[in-house]
């Protein structure tokens, strides 16, 4: 992302004198991410397992062809674009429907809105362990309390749903944060637009399709935009909730590149993983800017 | 004036404060939680020593310590590895050898198996915390009501009966096993009760084992007895989430480290601390291929600190620490499985009901080439002590609770394993 935004800050910069500033700070970007670039494509033609202490020897394309013919790999590819695409739906069309909740003039409590809020600020972690512990525990979970009081049996959601209950935890997370950004975009919708939307005898419906839709757009944009990386990277509830599992249900690519570096400790074949992942996420990030551009 | 005497305090102060902090990483288990609240004691007799314990779940432990120490990083002072780690990098000189120890600390009173498998020719690298290998826990009470008598050397097949007959959820669960993913968590297990069944890892060429008859069929009764008779949620459960199940009186047999003994029987801990009693591992084919396991307590080598961090060792895992732990817990729960001393004391072995099955369990675990039913090329019982081993292990444990969540079948996610395990030796140059 980086580098191709100061490419594109290089190109728009017509004078030479313009160029010449920017040097410094452009050089200092490239170095930024040439370093440990070049560094995981020397590891990755090594066979290195860090429990051997030191790289073993020139490994050729050992490593990439065992990290592209790992079954987990495909698992791993797929778990990240479902992981992106649901939660993007998931969190555009509730963001909408609860900000145009809290817009309405339905009374709300400030503070009811500042809970509303309140999961964003909840650190990942936490809320991955407060999901799987006090919520999903399929022995002692709250929904587990409340099932067995209705007579029903206790769910056992992260073995059962694994997936499902990644992408639960996760837009718990993130509907406050598409909300908020939506909400504004929402708050600044002119009056009189709306107003005379009514009288040509709009439903409501057609007011927040035709009219209030097209106007926030622009911040959906935005919101898709940032969700989509930070999706892409999705970690630690992963981590923590299910560790990848069962099997490789909820890994995704990320948490495969950790898996082979840090548990497995083949520095090889998690330096390849790391860079095919560079390359997944510029294809992404060449889409999103593309999109972008045309938008903003 | 009043400044300057602030001043004089503050200047005094920071120089008394001044000492040689050690910096100590272990696992969270816990006989060391319960050293950290200890450690005063230590501290007290060496006044120029601070300690700041760092606690965390194994897994994570052990990246942290591997990093560490591959790198060179010297994050810490002392830390806590295992069976497995100990030998490796004793070998490759990353750890502080453990000779001219005192001979007040009697290092020829650790028991043999522990010592062996913490050491690389001979020469001991990590000072043996804790030991343990396995064994069966189960509910006398629950026992009683259904009329069922648990056999001193029950089999496997037993063991299915009996969680057959008691199984009645959500209160009790016939029997709580691991599942969590990890080498050290559920492939270790799983891997002990493959033993039972007559497996190894690999063949005499390297070659994986876990497509071959006696793994499916292992791994298949272990599905088979946790998805029927086990808690929900299983396939997450580790030693430490098995232990609160076990402890809140939700298992009717739990089959682990013996070091779960003492707090499935400590009062303040358990609800069934007294409606519980011990018999030894399950066997099936084979009583051969028992558990082995020591946390112990190591140096890394390049430390400025290392005479303190030898000070504290010899304190941690001296036999004074053991009667000081006996003085402010109880016998039951001083940290078992490492001296010979412990188990010849009369005041242990009368108040910790499980010390003779412990002693039993751990001199019958073989970690040498000979200690499976078929001979093997590697060192260790539920693991082997290569460096390929983590990532054989990991790769297995996740299809082991694939498996056991039903997401996939037996058959299906040995093939798995076997196919990551056959690519990491070959990678690894031990099959040719």
């Amino acid at each position: 992302m980086l580098y191709w935004a100061s490419l594109s800050l290089m190109r728009h910069t017509r004078s030479f004198y313009g160029k010449l500033i920017l040097t410094p700070t452009i050089v200092l970007l490239l170095l930024w991410i040439i370093i440990p670039l070049s560094l995981t494509v020397y590891f990755s033609f090594q066979s290195y397992n860090m429990l051997d202490g030191s790289p073993t020897g020139y490994a050729g394309w050992m490593n990439y062809d065992f990290f592209i013919f790992d079954e987990a790999f495909y698992d791993a590819i797929l778990n990240t674009f479902l992981i992106v695409l649901s939660l993007l739906l998931i969190t555009v069309i509730f963001g909408f429907l609860f900000a145009t909740l809290l817009n309405s003039d339905i009374f709300l409590p400030n503070f009811v809105k500042l809970l509303y809020i309140s999961p964003f600020l909840i650190i990942p972690s936490v809320s991955a362990l407060l999901w799987k512990n006090l919520m999903m525990d399929p022995i002692n979970g709250f929904i587990t309390f409340i099932l067995n009081m209705l007579n029903f049996e206790g769910i056992d959601f992260l073995n059962e749903y694994p997936l499902g209950s990644i992408i639960a935890m996760l837009a718990w997370t993130w509907v406050p944060f598409s909300t908020l950004l939506i909400l504004t975009s929402l708050k600044s919708v002119d009056k009189t637009i709306l107003e005379s939307a009514k009288i040509d005898g709009a439903n409501p419906f057609q007011i927040s399709l035709l009219v209030i839709l097209p106007n926030i757009l622009r911040s959906i944009n935005v919101v898709i935009l940032i969700e989509t990386i930070f999706f892409l990277a999705v970690f630690a509830e992963i981590s923590i909730a299910t560790n990848g599992g069962p099997g490789t249900e909820t890994t995704n690519l990320p948490f495969l590149i950790f898996q082979k570096g840090l548990q497995n400790f083949d520095v090889g074949e998690s330096s390849a993983g790391g860079l095919i992942a560079v390359i997944l996420a510029n294809f992404v990030a060449i889409f999103l800017i593309k999109i972008m551009s045309k938008n903003i | 004036m009043k400044n300057l005497i602030l001043m004089l305090t503050f200047i005094t102060f920071s120089f008394t404060v001044f000492a040689e902090k050690l910096t100590i990483v272990s696992v969270n288990n816990g006989d060391m939680v319960r050293m950290q609240k200890l450690s005063s004691d230590f501290t007290n007799k060496n006044p120029g020593i601070e300690l700041d314990f760092q606690f965390m779940e194994e897994n994570v432990l052990r990246q942290k310590v591997t990093l560490d120490i591959t790198n060179k990083g010297g994050a810490y002072d002392i830390m806590t590895i295992g069976m497995y780690e100990a030998p490796m990098w004793g070998e490759k000189g990353w750890l502080v050898p453990m000779n001219d120890l005192p001979s007040k600390f009697d290092i020829d009173d650790i028991l043999p198996a522990v010592r062996n498998g913490l050491s690389h020719d001979g020469v001991l690298y990590a000072s043996p915390f804790y030991g343990e290998s396995s064994f069966t826990m189960y509910r006398v009470d629950l026992f009683a009501e259904k009329g069922l008598i648990m056999p001193d050397k029950p089999t496997w097949g037993e063991i299915y009966k009996f969680a057959k007959a008691l199984h009645n959820p959500p209160e009790v669960n016939g029997i709580c096993l691991r599942g969590k993913p990890g080498w050290g968590e559920n492939a270790a297990f799983i891997g002990t009760v493959a033993n039972a069944f007559g497996a190894r890892w690999v063949d005499d060429k390297w070659n994986p084992q876990l497509t071959g008859p006696a793994w499916t069929h292992a791994v298949s009764f272990y599905v088979d007895l946790v998805q029927n008779y086990g808690p929900k949620g299983a396939p997450n459960n580790g030693f430490n989430e098995n232990l609160k199940l076990f402890n809140q009186g939700k298992c009717a047999m739990w089959i682990d480290a013996t070091v779960a003994a003492s707090f499935v029987t400590n009062k303040e801990e358990s609800t069934v601390y007294n409606k519980v009693n011990f018999a030894l591992a399950p066997s099936a084919v084979t009583e051969k291929g028992g558990w082995l396991w020591s946390w112990a307590i190591a140096i890394p080598a390049g430390t400025q600190k290392e005479a303190a961090a030898k000070k504290f060792i010899m304190w941690a895992t001296s036999k004074d620490y053991i009667k000081l732990v006996a003085e402010k817990h109880g016998w039951s729960n001083v940290p078992p499985g490492t001296r010979t001393s412990t188990y010849t004391n009369a005041m242990y072995l009368n108040n910790a009901p499980f010390a003779r099955l412990t002693l039993g369990a751990m001199k019958a675990a073989d970690p040498s080439m000979n200690g499976t039913l078929k001979p093997k090329p590697y060192i260790g019982v539920q693991f082997m002590t290569i460096p390929e081993f983590q990532a054989i292990g990991t790769e297995a444990g996740r299809q082991f609770s694939a498996a056991l969540a039903g997401r996939k079948s037996v058959n299906d996610a040995l093939k798995s394993a076997n196919k990551s395990a056959y690519k990491l030796l070959k990678k690894g140059g031990y099959i040719k």
